[in-house]
């Protein structure tokens, strides 16, 4: 028995796992992808004490701290399920192992959403992609659509300039990322942009062929013949493993308080999975410090 | 010894991550770049029938994505 499972080793994961191990509890980190969304993210500027830096590169840093200490840890599997136990809590993880700990912290951040058309899971990686920055390239010389208004998907567009022969920016909502990001859109040569627009479906046998867009209020649908498609329209919590066990708000993220508490006695969980309400690398590294030491001071309090 | 070929992108933190994992497990592999080598990257589609990197070629089976478990497997390590 562990006496501090932590589920997910992003941000708030791992600096949870630094100070817990520091309190030297027994305890294992486990998560699918180690260092988390971070990955994923190029230039970061506004994390203290890096000027700029990439995240890949951040994520390594984090790690060569953490792996100083004697934790037991598993990547590259997710917690599937939390649930209550007589003196703690059973951590069910998806290769089938479940583990028990005192006391436990949700880490497990956030992942793409979906957009929920015809046709987007059967293509999935076959034209359909949820990460631009690991798939762009692969789209040299072909038509490609990005769907999302915000800066994701102003990003992903811009990234594709250079690189797709045409892009088509097809979002729901006016444009709302960066007035700096819109403009350098706006003003490519080739980029289409969409706006109140929904995606109805995406066609293609072996690979994308086309995506099918109509205008929100009704009206004449279109087909864009596109390679690729590129998913950015936010993010949604991963908290399906405690849903029914703990509070979620609208949005399905953890409700906490501002000690991480849940509610559940020596449930903790910190990060964007979580409701605070600015989800940002430098937040979850504080969340995930606060709940460290809450759920020190509730395994404290349990000792007496 | 596999003879492993890892298909990457230069900006993909998937592709890093396990080249990472192959570099500290001190196993050798063969990097095609998609981005710039065509003819990778029809293969890679060929064999892989996606187009997601990173795709993963251990001795001839191909494993789609940085599955980690999947990679310790089936390189024989704990």
């Amino acid at each position: 028995m562990y006496e501090l499972i932590i589920a997910g080793a992003g941000p708030a994961g791992m600096t949870a796992a630094v100070y817990v191990a520091r309190k030297k509890l027994k305890m294992l980190l486990i998560g699918k992808d180690l260092g988390g969304q971070p990955n994923w993210t190029t230039g970061i500027e506004n994390y203290l004490g890096y000027q700029y830096i990439e995240g890949p590169e951040l994520v390594e840093k984090f790690w060569n701290q953490v792996k100083q200490f004697p934790i037991d840890l598993k990547t590259g599997q997710s917690v599937t399920k939390v649930s209550r136990l007589e003196n703690g809590f059973q951590v069910a993880a998806d290769d089938g192992q479940s583990y028990q700990g005192l006391a436990v912290i949700i880490a497990t951040g956030k992942q793409p959403r979906r957009l929920n058309v015809p046709g987007e899971e059967r293509l999935r990686g076959r034209g359909v992609t949820y990460c631009s920055i690991c798939d762009g390239p692969v789209f040299q010389g072909q038509n490609v659509a990005v769907i999302g208004g915000g800066n994701s998907a102003l990003t992903s567009a811009e990234d594709m300039i250079r690189i797709a022969q045409h892009i088509y920016l097809v979002s729901i909502t006016p444009l709302t990322g960066d007035t700096v990001l819109i403009d350098k859109v706006k003003a490519a040569p080739n980029i289409t942009i969409f706006t109140e627009y929904q995606v109805a479906e995406i066609e293609g046998e072996a690979l994308v062929e086309a995506v099918k867009i109509a205008p929100l209020g009704g009206g004449e649908a279109r087909r864009l013949e596109v390679g690729g498609v590129f998913v950015e329209i936010g993010l949604v919590p991963n908290s399906e493993l405690v849903e029914g066990l703990v509070k979620l708000n609208e949005q399905k993220e953890i409700i906490v308080n501002c000690a991480c508490e849940t509610g559940i006695p020596g449930l903790f969980a910190a990060g964007d999975v979580t409701d605070v309400p600015e989800k940002q690398i430098i937040v979850a590294a504080g969340e995930g410090a606060k709940a460290a030491l809450q759920a020190h001071r509730y395994l404290q309090r349990r000792a007496q | 010894m596999a003879e492993v070929r890892i298909y990457t992108t230069p900006t993909c933190p998937y592709c890093k991550m396990a080249k990472k994992f192959l570099q500290d497990n001190k196993v050798a592999y063969q990097e095609l770049n998609v981005a710039e080598d065509k003819k990778a990257l029809d293969e890679m589609l060929k064999r892989s029938k996606q187009l997601s990197v990173p795709v993963i070629d251990i001795d001839g089976q191909i494993i789609i994505g940085f599955n980690m478990p999947q990679i310790k497997q089936r390189l024989g390590l704990a």
